[in-house]
């Protein structure tokens, strides 16, 4: 009898990798459901796009570099990467924009660096920024949520102002659009009018967010605790990043409440919790070492709230993200922890 | 009394698989008509033969001899007669053959005399080393550490706790649960021996809250006794010496250091039975608990079993059921394949599982690393495994070492959690084996460069030597050479002075013979007068100076007369008186 004599251990208790980014998918459908349902169809095809530019885009990368197609293209990653960036388009843009992005995404920040595993930066992260720095006007036309009382756009409208640019006739583009929450804070702050002027006059402003941006990100937070039950995602990344933004938060907010924005509103809006539980958890571009995460959770809620009331652009998290990858190398390499038998 | 537990780091939850082999009660294996057993099943050097070829031995007789001080003593399991002594298969990772002995059982299992050891309370330690040594007895938990060497620390180290391993964490092993269900005296008993022999404080038995049975055992056993029994919580690798000797006690074994350093021994339950027989009834290491298990089998069991025993024979026990996906020795988590079924039962085989494929993982595409992090928080010595595998993979092996790979002790839990499926213990293996391969090199290099630099020595020394002894030569032959123109020279001298000699006793002669010729003093007066002479000569000359010749030096006597008599004229001509003279 000749027997096959593998390694051990003999057997495994894994969740693969597809599975892992099966979940993730499933804790991001809740909110992106409710994301199109609040914002319309814009939402629907943005990430419709995407997904098909991912695979597109992947499976000739991968025929490039001679690997395995159908082993890939079944990881499922391609799939996290293309929801991401298809949420974190403006529901309206046209239709190259979710293309472009997520192209880049594919081919320059996953595949040029050696596919899924070794990309230094967030492919999603790095999609969305590149559109962003080229072409600032189409993203920054908002959708208005439906709660705002702006009008939508059905299907066929939706479908026609993004592939052909065409608005039905009588609207024009500002009705239909507004700027994000966080942008138009940031407008008016730069016109001396109290964070309570600005959050009253508008009728973007809820409750203590974004109007509709308060549901989808309670969606996404549910999404993200959910991960963190099923042990997809570890507490160090999603805790440090909303901990640190809403501490650097309260503080200035005590300093001086008309200025600064309060915490609440911070966590609230924007990508804070899609980021904190989604992005900054990408394990392949992140912290890997427990403490390593903390550090690294601290580092982008720190800056997003840095670049958020300081910076140029109100897009803090995918700038926050895309540094602290960066330094992820080097936290890794300070955080290693004692290993068992060695004295410090 | 509650003992404080401690936690140590990552760990697993693996599916246990216990209940299967645990259903039967424990029962002796079928006497296989062939036993084959290798001389190395254990740490150190392979025991020697001392029996030869068609020689009958009696049950419980030694065959081959410990070796040096790391090395363990070979018993007969049965009578019978030695078949041969030869290469045969045994169990090992990489399906090695290695040195044998075989005995043809005869049926008769005729043990040889038993010796046991009364009152051990009153024999030196020593003594009951020595008889656990010949026993042959080593670890049977796995590592096969001769134990007599663990009875034994280092003089003036004070061994404050001996722990008795009932943890047994690796899934579907069963064999040490049995043996506390069943035999929980016999652990006692060996127990308390080696207490004695460590002069231990405390002992503690430990055991995994997921064996009530054996727990409820076991302290029943040690009823009237100090022994402690405490269930841990059932976690792997909780059964690793280190790991358990921190949840117990919270002490941290150092990474290079050994348990005995911080006042504490671990040994196995098993091991524990069998010093209680080796001491209390004579019998040596021949035999032991094997669970045989695995969902290629019937009745999954645990049995005793002679060593020596093939595998494929104890399977057959307890029945095929389908065929074997693969055979494990060991547990799931650390056990190792085999290639061949028919190899033998050793002295650390604890556990034989015919895994079928719903055991074992089928094996899938391994996906490149996505740095999730698993593997570091189910590390139990918090290694960061995924760099170490990064490292191992581009062959970097000084920072592989950086990164502490010898701390490793594949547990396997790092690849049990990966997503990617990666085999990283595989990695950390073949890491440990290129960098002790490439020791060996270095040390062999060493070698050879002093054998070289000692040739190379050996041969400038030799040179040197021939020429110091040319130079030699040359010298002795320069020397005489010298001393032959030193001689002539000194002739020459000789000479020299010889012709000098004889120029002066010539001169002396002449002077002499001038002496003669200008007479001689008869009388003082005429010295007196002489004397009165030569002042006025002086005086004179004195005077005359100025007209004094120079160069009168080396003038003949003749010339000397003639200006003599010159300047007598003169003095006549000068003065009217002459001066007196001794010219006649």
């Amino acid at each position: 009898m000749s027997l096959f004599a593998p390694s051990s251990p003999h057997y495994h208790g894994m969740t693969p990798v597809s599975i892992v980014m099966l979940r993730v998918v499933l804790a991001l459908i809740p909110g992106a459901a409710l994301y199109s349902w609040l914002f319309g169809w814009g939402v629907i095809f943005n990430i419709g796009l995407c997904i098909a530019t991912a695979y597109i885009s992947e499976a000739l990368m991968l025929a490039l570099r001679q690997r395995p197609i159908a082993i890939f293209l079944s990881d499922n990653s391609a799939l996290v990467t293309a929801l991401l960036i298809g949420l974190a388009l403006p529901p309206l843009a046209p239709w190259w924009l979710p293309v472009l992005g997520t192209a880049f995404a594919m081919v320059f920040a996953k595949h040029i660096y050696g596919g899924l595993g070794f990309n230094p930066f967030n492919p999603a992260m790095i999609g969305y920024v590149v559109v962003l720095v080229s072409f600032p006007r189409e993203m920054t036309s908002w959708a208005a949520p439906l709660t705002a009382d702006h009008q939508t756009l059905n299907f066929t409208q939706t479908l026609a102002l993004v592939f052909s640019g065409a608005l039905p006739h009588g609207l024009h583009i500002d009705a239909l659009t507004a700027a994000t929450p966080l942008d138009t804070l940031k407008t008016q702050l730069h016109l001396n009018h109290s964070v309570d002027q600005i959050m009253s006059a508008s009728p973007i402003f809820g409750a203590i967010g974004g109007k509709g941006w308060e549901w989808v990100n309670l969606a996404f937070l549910g999404g993200g605790l959910w991960l963190m039950y099923k042990k997809i995602i570890s507490w160090h990344v999603p805790v440090a990043t909303l901990g640190s933004l809403a501490l650097i938060a309260l503080v200035f907010f005590i300093i001086d409440p008309k200025l600064y924005a309060s915490p609440l509103f911070h966590v609230a809006s924007g990508a804070a919790i899609l980021g904190a539980f989604f992005i900054a958890t990408d394990p392949v571009s992140g912290a890997a070492t427990l403490k390593g995460r903390l550090i690294f959770g601290t580092g982008v809620g720190l800056l997003t709230y840095i670049i958020r009331t300081w910076g140029g652009y109100p897009d803090a998290v995918a700038f926050a993200v895309l540094l602290m990858n960066m330094a992820a190398p080097t936290i890794d390499h300070y955080t290693q922890p004692r290993v068992f038998g060695h004295q410090e | 009394m509650m003992r404080k537990l401690f936690k140590f780091p990552g760990g697993l939850h693996p599916p246990q698989h216990k209940e299967e082999s645990t259903k039967q009660s424990l029962r002796a294996a079928i006497l296989p008509k062939r036993l084959v057993l290798p001389l190395h099943q254990h740490i150190g050097e392979a025991a020697k033969p001392i029996v030869t070829i068609g020689e009958r031995v009696l049950k419980g007789q030694m065959i081959a001899k410990a070796d040096g001080y790391v090395s363990a003593p070979v018993h007969a399991p049965t009578s019978g007669i030695i078949h041969a002594i030869d290469i045969f298969p045994i169990p090992h990772p990489s399906g090695l053959s290695a040195p044998c002995i075989v005995i043809d059982s005869d049926g008769l299992d005729e043990w040889c005399q038993r010796v046991p050891q009364a009152e051990y309370q009153y024999t030196p330690p020593s003594h009951l080393r020595n008889l656990i040594r010949n026993a042959g007895i080593v670890g049977l938990g796995g590592a096969g550490f001769p134990t007599f060497i663990k009875l034994n620390p280092t003089p003036g180290k004070v061994i404050d706790t001996l722990i008795i391993n009932g943890v047994e964490c690796e899934p579907y092993i069963t064999c040490d649960d049995m043996l506390m269900r069943e035999r929980a005296d016999e652990i006692i008993s060996g127990a308390q021996i080696m207490r004695h022999a460590l002069h231990a404080d405390h002992v503690i038995i430990a055991i995994e809250d997921n064996k009530p049975q054996a727990l409820e055992a076991m302290k029943i056993a040690t009823r009237g006794t100090d022994i402690e029994v405490i269930a841990v919580p059932t976690k792997y690798p909780q059964g690793g010496e280190k790991q358990l000797i921190w949840v117990l006690t919270g002490k941290e074994c150092p990474s290079d250091g050994l348990p005995f350093q911080i006042g504490i021994v671990v040994h196995n339950v098993a091991t524990a039975a069998a010093v209680h027989r080796a001491i209390n009834l004579g019998e040596p290491l021949i035999s032991r608990i094997v669970t045989v298990t695995g969902s290629a089998t019937q009745q999954p069991a645990n049995l005793e079993v002679l060593l020596g025993t093939p595998v494929n024979e104890l399977i057959e026990q307890c029945g095929w059921k389908d065929n074997p996906d693969r055979i494990i020795v060991g547990g799931p988590m650390m056990g190792f394949a085999l290639h061949t079924p028919s190899v033998p039962v050793v002295k650390t085989t604890n556990c034989v599982i015919a895994a079928a494929q719903k055991d074992v993982s089928p094996p899938s595409p391994v996906m490149p690393c996505i740095r999730c992090g698993e593997c570091a928080a189910a590390c139990p010595v918090s290694l960061l495994p995924q760099q170490m595998y990064w490292h191992a993979r581009a062959k970097e092996f000084d920072k592989i070492q950086d990164y502490k790979l010898f701390d490793c002790i594949e547990c396997g839990c790092c690849a049990y959690v990966c997503p990617s499926n990666i085999p990283l213990v595989h990695y950390y293996r073949f890491a440990k084996t290129e960098i002790w391969a490439q020791e060996r090199e270095k040390e062999k290099a060493n070698l050879a460069r002093q054998r070289h630099e000692a040739r190379l020595a050996r041969i400038e020394r030799e040179k040197q030597e021939r020429e110091a002894r040319a130079a030699q030569k040359k010298a002795a032959a320069a020397e005489g050479k010298a001393s032959a123109i030193a001689a002539e020279r000194q002739a020459e001298v000789q000479a020299a002075i010889e012709r000098a000699k004889s120029r002066r006793d010539q001169q002396r002669g002449k002077a002499e013979q001038m002496w003669q010729q200008g007479g001689r003093y008869n009388n003082e007066k005429e010295k007196q007068a002489e004397i009165q002479a030569a002042l006025n000569r002086a005086k004179e000359k004195k005077e005359l100076q100025f007209t004094a010749p120079k160069n009168i030096e080396n003038l003949t006597p003749a010339q000397l007369q003639q200006i003599e008599e010159a300047e007598a004229r003169r003095r006549r001509l000068a003065q009217a008186t002459p001066p007196p003279t001794n010219n006649e």
